[in-house]
């Protein structure tokens, strides 16, 4: 996997991952039957200084959280009929574990934003976004929602991109996106999933916590305000200046603290 | 429970918010229910979550520059949102279409009538609880799709039907592709009525459910299957036909109360089964008689229509769908107002919810078959 | 029966109320494609539509649209109406003061007709007297001002989000 980027999703060379273990963790991810190479792994992370202990852990937790990604049912305009088309038979998404659609948000960790968000609709997205319980995804599906789509000039009705009150995680262009290109935004989600750390930052080796790449004290880590919706806890990655999100969300009044 | 139980029992009313997230309201639909227990006493539907400004768009742009946003209004069955449109703009422009563009138009328009007709029939099994009418009513979408995305380069929204014609001309490859889905269709559609229409539990819960009578239905405005469900024999492509329609011979299905009264939820979805089988007819008599010749006449880019005003009424697979368009002589409209079937049809709700079952509420929801994009604009 | 001859009807009973018969300017394919309207005056609007609705020569018994269209000089409500027995049609328009734009509600004649009053207040602000549920149906609640008139600003934002 070169380092360059190559899609236009990832216009930063942080998208794919940077370290040989974190590449070896999004592989084996996808096929952790691969018994030579999660040992490569496990090989490549203790030269790096990954506590050996946690790390298969935080491997197998990727592993199950990035297979049975489980979406929220929000299909607002016509990006769901193409949402609901990757679920039928032709486009299968349970081939990749996330086709069991949840009516709720309590039960989900995926809500792909598909169709246009407008004033009326917004204030309810940010509650559904509220509650779902974490870790929790957002995928920006269509034109509407990453900007405004075909209604940024002149809708005075439309909300131009849900990054305005909402963090994102993966936007998808298209009007509507293809069921393909709902694919791979999913497979870059699982991929992105691949790098969090969510038990090797918890329980860290001292040399590792001081050391200069490490968010803990004594490193320049990022904060949560740049990463919002991934694991805050992994090394900064600097954010495409469109992937930024407005932060403290302004819909919710009263909130001065940074998003947690 | 003992009568002196029942009467000393001390009962409320729930206010139930269904929406606008919910799985079952085909959209960005706001319910507020009042129930007496599990029986509905009023539904209040509230609407515009949906509200894209297309009014007051289009006033902005050209008048081929509106026709994407028509696209994006139903967008389960833009073909024909985009013919309507443009017929409209022709009418008050005096374009003339060529013989080959109206044959292309009713083929595709047909073919978008059949794949949104196989939405409703998939989201209102999938609404009552069958999961597998969705999975099998997809299938057969994709293969309208795939004609429709070679012909127009999208799967979805199409931007194909343009003043003056086509964008792009139909090539014999496709026409054959069209005639392979017309016979799996044919194939497919007795397995559906067994799969559903047939099917004890569907029809245990969709007939004599949400009865509409017929005075009701003239009254309410309704349009399409939800009017022709209720016994109204009318088809704007038979009463005032657009597009070269006179030329196609196809029957009009109307609710006869098979399985229980006229114009309840099973008629209603009656109708749109049948009206799948008679747009394959249509389809067939186009491929079989498109003529030769232009696809396009060309107009001018930027024109400007003369002042004046007009209403072309076309027949959207939910209804009644027209442009009024109002013109001062220059390039962009005065007034666009689009008469959405949709709209019209869901404001019935309240009148037929008055003392039904929750679970009911979801199904006559589902026979109305509304979308959203129409309805807020 | 022809939209003159509804005119001639019309006139016959109303008088006045009901302006003078445009011809139809004849257009690039005839005069045809130019469907003219039935101006009448605000006062008499309820009782010409229950004319038109229960007249048996009439018999207008569907309510298509109703449009609200802000020409500069004043706010129109537009009635386009259709009948399934004699399969004719008509267009009646009344033109209303910009200022304070009221007319009555046809509400109770069609039922049709509160969606599409309610929109048209809510897009134009043309106030229908006698509508039993006249409030804002696309926007929200809270919503400033009437998005199609013509002199309408958006808002620059609503509820924290920027329109930019």
């Amino acid at each position: 996997m070169s380092d360059e980027p190559t899609s236009p999703r990832t216009p930063f060379k942080g998208g794919h991952p940077v370290t040989d273990a974190e590449r070896l963790m999004a592989e084996s991810v996808r096929d952790p039957r691969n018994l030579t190479r999660y040992l490569y792994y496990l090989r490549t992370a203790r030269e790096e200084g990954l506590p050996l202990l946690v790390a298969p852990l935080d491997a197998a937790v990727n592993w199950s959280r990035a297979n049975a990604i489980w979406p929220l049912t929000f299909g607002l305009a016509c990006c769901a009929i193409e949402m609901m088309a990757v679920g039928a038979s032709r486009f299968d998404l349970d081939r990749f574990g996330a086709g069991a659609f949840r009516p709720t948000p309590r039960q989900a960790d995926l809500m792909i934003v598909a169709g246009t968000v407008t004033h009326k609709m917004a204030p309810r997205v940010k509650r559904l976004y509220d509650q779902m319980p974490e870790p929790k995804y957002v995928m920006a599906m269509g034109a509407c929602t990453i900007g405004g789509g075909p209604y940024s000039v002149h809708g005075y009705h439309v909300v131009k991109g849900i990054d305005r009150f909402i963090p994102v995680s993966v936007y998808v262009p298209g009007c509507p996106p293809r069921p393909e290109a709902l694919i791979d935004a999913l497979l870059w989600l699982q991929q992105q999933i691949a790098k969090e750390r969510p038990i090797s930052s918890r329980y860290v080796p001292k040399r590792w916590r001081q050391s200069k790449e490490s968010p803990f004290e004594g490193g320049a880590g990022g904060c949560c305000v740049d990463s919002p919706s991934l694991n805050s806890e992994i090394p900064n990655i600097p954010l495409h200046p469109l992937q930024r999100g407005t932060c403290p969300t302004p819909l919710q009044r009263g909130k001065k603290d940074s998003h947690s | 429970m003992k009568k002196e139980h029942q009467d000393s029992l001390r009962t409320e009313e729930l206010l139930i918010n269904m929406g606008p997230q919910h799985p079952s309201t085909h959209g960005v639909l706001r319910l507020v229910v009042r129930t007496d227990g599990e029986m509905v006493r009023e539904t209040w539907p509230q609407i515009g979550f949906l509200h894209r400004c297309f009014e007051k768009i289009a006033e902005s742009l050209n008048y081929a520059q509106v026709i994407p946003y028509t696209d994006r209004m139903d967008y389960l069955g833009s073909m024909n949102n985009a013919v309507a449109f443009c017929l409209a703009v022709e009418k008050l422009g005096g374009f003339e279409v060529p013989e080959r563009a109206s044959y292309i138009r009713v083929i595709m328009a047909e073919l978008n009538r059949i794949a949104s007709h196989l939405i409703a029939f998939g989201t209102y099994a999938l609404d009552l609880g069958a999961i597998t009418p969705f999975l099998y009513g997809f299938r057969e979408r994709e293969m309208i799709v795939s004609i429709l995305e070679k012909v127009s380069g999208g799967r979805l929204l199409y931007h194909y039907p343009r003043i003056g014609g086509v964008a792009r001309d139909v090539t014999p490859e496709l026409v054959n592709e069209t005639r392979v889905f017309l016979r799996q269709m044919r194939k497919v559609w007795p397995e559906y009525n067994t799969l559903l229409s047939e099917n004890q539990i569907f029809v245990k819960r969709t007939a004599n459910v949400g009865v509409i009578s017929r005075e009701k239905a003239i009254s309410w405005g309704l349009t399409g299957p939800c009017l022709r469900g209720s016994g109204v024999a009318f088809d704007l492509r038979k009463q005032h036909p657009y597009s070269l329609y006179e030329r196609f011979s196809f029957d009009v299905p109307y609710g006869q109360g098979l399985k229980g009264t006229v114009g309840d939820c099973w008629d209603r979805y009656w109708v749109r089964m049948v009206e799948m089988m008679e747009s394959c007819k249509i389809i067939e008599q186009a491929i079989n008689g498109l003529p030769e010749g232009p696809f396009m006449n060309k107009v001018s880019r930027g024109f400007d229509l003369p002042a004046g005003e007009v209403y072309v009424p076309c027949e959207n697979p939910r209804g009644e769908l027209g442009f009024y368009i109002i013109s001062d002589g220059g390039s962009k409209a005065l007034r666009i107002k689009a008469r959405a079937p949709s709209f019209c049809n869901l404001s019935i709700t309240n009148e037929i919810c008055k003392s039904v079952l929750l679970a009911d509420v979801v199904a006559i929801l589902g026979s109305i078959d509304i979308v959203l994009g129409e309805v807020d604009r | 029966m022809t939209h003159q001859e509804v005119h001639a009807r019309l006139r016959e009973r109303f008088g006045d109320a009901i302006h003078e018969w445009q011809a139809p300017e004849a257009g690039p394919v005839g005069a045809e494609s130019f469907r003219t309207y039935i101006q009448i005056a605000p006062e008499a609007l309820h009782d010409v539509c229950a004319m038109l609705r229960d007249d048996s020569g009439l018999r207008f018994d569907f309510l298509r649209l109703i449009s609200s269209v802000d020409r500069m000089e004043c706010l129109s409500s537009v009635y386009h109406l259709y009948s399934y027995t004699h399969h004719h049609e008509a267009v009646i328009r009344v033109d209303l003061d910009r200022g304070n734009p009221r007319v009555a509600s046809v509400a109770g004649l069609w039922p049709a007709a509160e969606w599409h009053e309610r929109e048209s207040f809510d897009m134009m602000g043309i106030v229908y007297e006698g509508h039993p549920y006249l409030r804002r149906i696309l926007l929200p609640e809270d919503w400033a001002g009437h998005p199609l008139r013509k002199d309408y600003v958006a808002p620059k934002e609503y509820n924290g989000l920027t329109n930019e």
